[in-house]
């Protein structure tokens, strides 16, 4: 029994990882490259689910929303690079923090004005209903195997991409020294805008994709947003290698912590106690997580920058 | 002279005009003479609007000292407005309510805290030290929310203002708007000599090239951890206020919501100024009470206009008037 429960909340941990991951890999790439620090890019993952929504009561099918909200999404975050961003690379972050909290502002409460306040649902599409039986009569939802297979694809494509072409050499280039990058001939503004619009597309897919399971509604990007930042600050910024670590080692810590926070404090206190300070430890672990990596290594696990 | 030295001349009076030492005298002039306002006016929600301006003032003048003045970033700063806000709370259910233990206790609480996670977060740089504040800020967050003798999520109500020396001062709301004024005051006055001081010419040397303020000799770390102490001890005053004022704490006091808006305050009156940190406060809290009564998502104004402030304005709201000001021919 306890096995099993085990095993369900690792499959969970991992579906929580990938989908940080997803959204940790835009934030740690335009961070990096750009030194850019965009506090919006957890909008776009709410964006993202926003747009599913809209689109499926449109075309009444889950891949073709899919497909048209990335497309979507993409050109939003295009937008918003030409209209706020671009501008912003120059400043120091301060500006760049207060800039893209502005829009964070405009966003969250301007799908409320669209949408309303009320949490939107997104069914899960068909043919992915239900449960699966895994090995020892466990059931474990579809969709939600799903999630962890496509993020693991994009992971292994987005490897793929930056570790054998040449827009990645330049990317990777770019997270170790962009000025270099630039005097050596490179464009750097387009490689800022592919970059941007790319980690733009991955966050709005995580949201796409965990629309189905959860509800939608104004604000669902801030949360998640912060543990984005958490997981680029342990994998080190500007490592997407670090990124996907980080993000399965969050989504398992925090996962596991929640559920078996509260046994394992009653086998040292008593159940009352475990019971009050179980669900605050169990909150608390990915931030004492990240205290003591950046104690021990003050520029995360995996760190690109010599400085 | 480069650029950031004329600034940094600039700021620590060499070349200042003499209209940067008459807005803190406006500012507090203002302030005192508001309540009068209020009652000619018959608008006395002024009053609460401006105690409240005045109390994440206080936190934002210290957390100015941090961002502008040493040039770190605590994301995590709403925390120590919580632990002397906390600090007042608990002690007021155990029957202790007097400010001549309560806020001693609240500011050394909070010095405490800054002193033991400043050691640690010191140790990193950039947006890590930004995250790693966070970090902490959310510890703290995640305790006080499992605090259930003390209300844990709900939060916790405090009987009644504190008293001083057992003389119910507190009570009024305007007898509390002048001990908040004076609370600002002491702490802007403070800020204001120990930037001026020896100290504060290291801290700013050490935010402009740390790397050559260890050459030369200092100590780069233990300047900055000093500061983190005083700007944490300063965000307990900022609680102890707080706390007296709504006579209530609660988790969400030290959200990480809170502690951006504390450096959203600061960013947009002006970094590094002191008087921007209060401006930016009274134009962020101006904001929100004016905005969210005319329009129910007053976000979907203010964002953009955030978004404007850092395009065209830079320096904040100081460096726009600053920029007015000249633009009408008086510099």
């Amino acid at each position: 029994m306890t096995g099993t429960l085990f095993l369900v909340q690792v499959l969970n941990g991992l579906q929580l990882g990938v989908l940080l991951f997803l959204i940790a890999a835009g934030l740690t790439l335009v961070f990096g490259v750009m030194d850019f620090i965009n506090l919006a890019h957890g909008v776009q993952y709410m964006l993202g689910a926003y747009l599913a929504v809209a689109f499926y009561g449109v075309v009444g099918n889950f891949l073709a929303a899919l497909v048209l909200a990335l497309i979507a999404a993409l050109a939003f975050g295009l937008l918003l690079e030409f209209l706020v961003f671009r501008h912003l690379y120059d400043r120091d972050h301060l500006d760049q923090v207060i800039a893209t909290f502005g829009v964070i502002l405009f966003l969250n409460h301007a799908v409320r004005v669209i949408w309303g306040a009320a949490p939107l649902t997104l069914p899960v599409p068909d043919g992915f209903t239900g449960s699966v039986v895994l090995m020892g009569g466990l059931l474990y939802p579809v969709w939600r195997l799903v999630i962890i297979a496509s993020g693991l694809a994009v992971a292994a494509g987005l490897y793929g991409l930056v570790t054998f072409t040449r827009i990645g050499m330049l990317v990777r280039a770019g997270a170790t020294n962009s000025r270099m990058v630039s005097a050596l001939g490179i464009n750097i503004r387009r490689l800022f805008m592919i970059v941007f619009g790319f980690g733009t597309m991955l966050a709005g897919f995580a949201g796409i994709m965990i629309a189905p399971i959860i509800s939608v509604e104004p604000g669902m990007g801030d949360n998640i947003l912060i543990l984005a930042f958490v997981v680029i600050v342990i994998g080190g910024i500007g490592s997407i290698r670090g990124a996907f670590i980080a993000a399965l080692l969050i989504g398992l810590v925090d996962t596991l912590g929640r559920s078996f926070s509260i046994d394992i404090l009653r086998l040292m206190m008593g159940p009352s106690p475990a019971r009050m300070a179980g669900p605050a430890i169990a909150s608390m672990l990915i931030y004492v997580l990240m205290a003591v990596v950046l104690y021990l290594r003050p520029a995360g696990l995996f760190p690109t920058r010599g400085r | 002279m480069t650029g950031a030295a004329l600034a940094a001349a600039g700021r620590s009076g060499l070349l200042r005009p003499r209209r940067d030492r008459v807005l803190p005298w406006l500012i507090f002039l203002a302030f005192a003479l508001l309540p009068l306002l209020a009652s000619l006016l018959a608008e006395q929600y002024l009053v609460d609007l401006v105690t409240r301006v005045m109390i994440f003032a206080v936190a934002a003048v210290a957390l100015d000292l941090l961002v502008g003045y040493a040039g770190l970033i605590s994301f995590g700063h709403a925390a120590f407005v919580g632990l002397g806000a906390y600090a007042v709370g608990i002690l007021s259910a155990h029957g202790i309510e007097d400010a001549l233990v309560s806020l001693p206790v609240a500011i050394a609480v909070s010095m405490l805290f800054a002193w033991l996670t400043g050691i640690v977060c010191l140790r990193t740089k950039g947006a890590y030290f930004i995250m790693i504040t966070l970090a902490f800020g959310q510890m703290v967050y995640f305790i006080a929310t499992s605090l259930a003798p003390y209300g844990g999520d709900n939060g916790l109500t405090i009987a009644a203002r504190n008293t001083v020396a057992g003389f119910s001062l507190l009570k009024s709301d305007r007898a509390f708007y002048y001990v908040t004024l004076v609370c600002l005051l002491g702490t802007y006055l403070f800020c204001r000599v120990l930037v001026a001081s020896r100290f504060g010419r290291v801290l700013r040397g050490t935010k402009e090239n740390a790397a050559r303020m260890a050459t030369i000799g200092f100590t780069v770390r233990r300047f900055q951890l000093i500061a983190y102490v005083i700007s944490g001890g300063l965000g307990g005053l900022s609680g102890f206020l707080l706390a007296n004022s709504t006579e209530f704490v609660s988790p969400a006091f030290m959200s990480w919501q809170r502690s951006g808006e504390l450096i959203v305050m600061v960013i947009l009156g002006g970094v590094g100024t002191l008087d921007g940190a209060i401006i930016g406060t009274a134009a962020y809290l101006a904001a929100e009470e004016w905005l969210s009564g005319m329009v129910e998502n007053w976000q979907v104004i203010f964002g953009p206009l955030l978004v404007l402030v850092v395009l065209f304005a830079r320096g904040g709201l100081i460096g726009l008037a600053s920029r007015l000001w000249r633009r009408l021919g008086h510099a």
